[in-house]
């Protein structure tokens, strides 16, 4: 089996087959970064560019050490230094580094959909490594492969997604991979931070984080923030932290063996309150290791390569 | 003078549609002199009459489209009052009313007579051009010399392409624009409610992660300038309707007699949000395509009498700024020659509306609107912009055979039927055999 398309670009586009496809691949691949030499030579002679159009720190070294894990070559542009600085189009960077014979673009853009677009223009295969608030399908993976790794399964789990859903970029690709793998999904935060349409894809909206995280077998939060996208939507961080952040006495409110996931960047004492965030920052740095291994296994997969 | 525009033409042997004098039957149509001199059954040609066959089409007044952005002065490069009008004429219209935000503004006499004169030079199309309310179309202060205007040639005023924010302005325009009995037509949009949108919000703004438009950023400013229309008069038309919402106020309004109509377009008709799931940005347009309730219930205000007006919104942009991503992308489409035939092929063929509610709102409508004497009829004495129009054939969409410079089409690659065979503007002929006459 291989996936079907050149590109990565969502959860949206992804079959269940394929989905499971990446988290088996990623398991293999896994190992590779517990060996003294972490390199297997299988993208010899490929070269990956990332094309970053927006600031990332982690996701923009997970992709280059998984494809320098993997011998491919590998280069970097950000828009600050290359000819976009110059008002040049996406399209036009992305066929320049098309005609250098680079195999894999990896694409980062603060603007929905612009992967999707460019994807129709290259010829090349395009990875979304974010697009503003629309998705961000490799973290959403990573979030199956940890949840699947605790928990020996996913169908059936009940998660609750907590944070800004308006401006995370990992929420929506999260809340459909966890739908289209089968668990039950639960977005918990005040109205004006839930997009509207969000209940076309299957999953709960509470408003009330006790009533959000009741029974949960895991919870997801993204870091909250008041930033120029969201903020006429809340108060202030203080009332936000009074009714949601996730505290111990919330907490105990989930099932016993709660698994607590954070995407990064953790506001403390406003969507996780300390005590919780000593835990979740285990879980923080294994998804950050399991992060290179599942961006790996999409190279390969996208390379062409099956699972043996 | 050319030719034709001397010498009489007979229009013989088609099904003629005048909603406006209730003609809807066989007859003929005698041309002469730019105007239309007889209509009727078996005329027979005298002379060096032209006769031309019209066997198996309809016969219609030219049709006149309300709302067209011909992008000249300025931006030539999406498209010329030349192209635009020769566009039109292929869509089978021969009048377009030309917007005001074009670089410069309409909004002094000099560009009016600039568009006019070009018009009368290079154009295959009556232009008539629309004023803007405020002066330099900025939606809020000075209105522009409306007096002026009128007195240049424009039969509207429009600040289309952005809203008047303060409900002050648009009352003093609204009761200054009575004094010179030029209607005043709305750009509806509530910025604090669409800034940063790009598409309806809901279930299409959700599975794109693009910010959403709702359909109160149009609903809140009609119902405001409903009211300010009941208190300070004037004529108020509402631009580009997509939502039931604005529909069932305009509906209301009308209820309550007050001087007050209403257009859609073709995409609103035709399409709704999930066209644009893919990213596509030449389906990007403002207001965005709506939800498939919103749809039905402007096909339904189609038939019943709720719209008075099918505009294309024609608004062409080069190919290279639709393929910036989707949220920077320009709103627009390209609409002139494709409305007749997906009105033709998805209102009239599915038995929603006749042909004559078709010109009626396509052309009779339209000139009552603006007060376009002896236009959108065929009745004698009119003048002579006549469309000759073929139901039978099916072609594909296809943007390279466009006459206008904007390819932003979201029909590109669908099955329509119709054709436009003959276009006369002014009695002179633009359209033959469905060819244009280039000159």
């Amino acid at each position: 089996m291989a996936l079907h398309s050149k590109d990565l670009l969502g959860i949206q586009e992804l079959s269940t087959d394929e989905i499971q496809l990446i988290l088996d691949t990623a398991a293999n691949l896994r190992n590779i970064a517990e060996r003294p030499i972490k390199k297997v030579p299988t993208l010899r002679g490929r070269t990956v560019a990332n094309l970053f159009y927006e600031p990332s720190t982690r996701t923009r070294i997970s992709f280059e050490l998984a494809a320098k894990r993997l011998s491919a070559d590998f280069i970097n542009i950000t828009a600050a230094t290359s000819s976009a600085a110059t008002g040049e189009t996406l399209t036009d960077t992305a066929k320049a580094v098309q005609a250098m014979q680079v195999e894999f673009l990896v694409v980062r853009h603060s603007m929905a959909g612009a992967p999707h677009q460019l994807a129709r223009e290259v010829e090349i295969s395009v990875v979304n490594a974010g697009d503003g608030p629309h998705e961000h399908p490799t973290q959403a993976l990573v979030d199956l492969f940890t949840i699947l790794d605790v928990k020996g399964y996913i169908e059936g789990l009940k998660v609750a997604i907590t944070g800004d859903h308006i401006t995370s970029p990992a929420g929506r690709s999260s809340a459909l991979a966890l739908i289209k793998m089968g668990a039950e999904v639960t977005l918990v935060g005040p109205s004006p931070l839930i997009p509207p349409g969000a209940e076309s894809i299957g999953v709960h909206v509470e408003h009330s984080m006790e009533e959000g995280i009741a029974d949960a077998d895991v919870i997801l939060l993204s870091r909250v923030e008041i930033n120029p996208d969201n903020e006429l939507r809340i108060p202030s961080l203080r009332e936000y932290a009074r009714f949601f952040c996730l505290t111990e006495t919330r907490l105990a409110l989930a099932k016993p063996d709660c698994l607590v996931l954070h995407w990064g960047s953790m506001n403390r004492g406003v969507e996780i309150a300390p005590d919780v965030a000593r835990v979740a920052e285990d879980y923080i740095a294994q998804q950050i290791t399991d992060g290179i291994a599942v961006r790996m296994a999409v190279l390969y997969l996208l390379s062409g390569g099956d699972r043996s | 003078m050319t030719d034709n525009e001397t010498r009489d033409t007979l229009i013989a042997g088609g099904h003629v549609v005048d909603p406006l004098v209730g003609y809807d039957g066989p007859g003929d149509i005698l041309l002469s002199g730019g105007f239309v001199s007889v209509v009727g059954e078996g005329l027979s040609p005298k002379g060096d009459t032209e006769v031309v066959d019209a066997t198996g089409c309809y016969v219609f007044p030219g049709l006149i489209d309300m709302h067209v952005h011909l992008r000249q002065p300025g931006r030539e490069d999406k498209e010329t009052i030349r192209t635009g009008t020769m566009a039109a004429a292929a869509g089978g219209f021969t009048s377009v009313v030309a917007k005001a935000n074009t670089f410069l503004v309409m909004d002094n006499p000099a560009v009016v007579e600039f568009v006019l004169s070009t018009a009368e030079r290079e154009g295959y199309a009556n232009v008539w051009p629309v004023g803007s309310i405020t002066e330099g179309l900025k939606g809020f202060g000075r209105l522009s010399e409306v007096g002026g205007l009128k007195r240049a040639g424009v039969v509207a005023l429009s600040d289309d392409g952005v809203p008047v924010v303060n409900s002050d302005v648009m009352a003093r325009a609204l009761e200054y624009s009575a004094d010179f009995d030029v209607p005043v037509i709305t750009h509806s949009e509530d910025y604090g409610l669409s800034g940063g949108g790009s598409i309806d919000e809901g279930t299409a703004s959700f599975s794109t992660g693009l910010a959403g438009i709702p359909p109160e950023a149009e609903e809140i400013p009609v119902a405001r300038d409903i009211e300010l229309q009941r208190a300070y008069g004037g004529k108020l038309h509402v631009a580009h309707v997509s939502a039931i919402g604005t529909l069932e106020r305009v509906r209301r309004a009308k209820e309550d007699g007050l001087d007050i109509t209403c257009e859609t377009a073709p995409h609103y008709l035709t399409l709704t949000a999930d066209r644009v799931a893919g990213f596509d940005t030449s389906a990007k347009m403002n207001p965005p395509l709506r939800k498939e309730e919103d749809r039905q219930a402007l096909v339904a205000g189609v038939a019943d009498g709720t719209v008075d007006c099918i505009v294309t919104d024609h608004a062409p942009h080069t190919v290279w700024e639709k393929a910036e991503p989707f949220e920077t992308a320009p709103f627009g489409v390209v609409g002139l020659e494709t409305s007749v035939f997906l009105i033709y092929t998805y209102l009239v063929k599915t038995g929603v509306v006749s042909v004559s509610r078709m010109v009626e709102l396509m052309s009779a409508n339209p000139a009552r609107r603006l007060g376009l004497e002896g236009r959108g009829t065929l009745a004698p004495g009119s003048r002579a912009d006549v469309t000759v129009f073929d139901p039978r054939p099916e072609f594909l969409v296809a943007s390279d055979e466009f006459k206008s410079r904007g390819k932003n089409s979201p029909y590109v690659g669908e099955k329509l039927s119709g054709k436009v065979v003959h276009v006369w503007v002014n009695g002179r002929r633009v359209v033959r055999g469905g060819e244009i006459i280039e000159e």
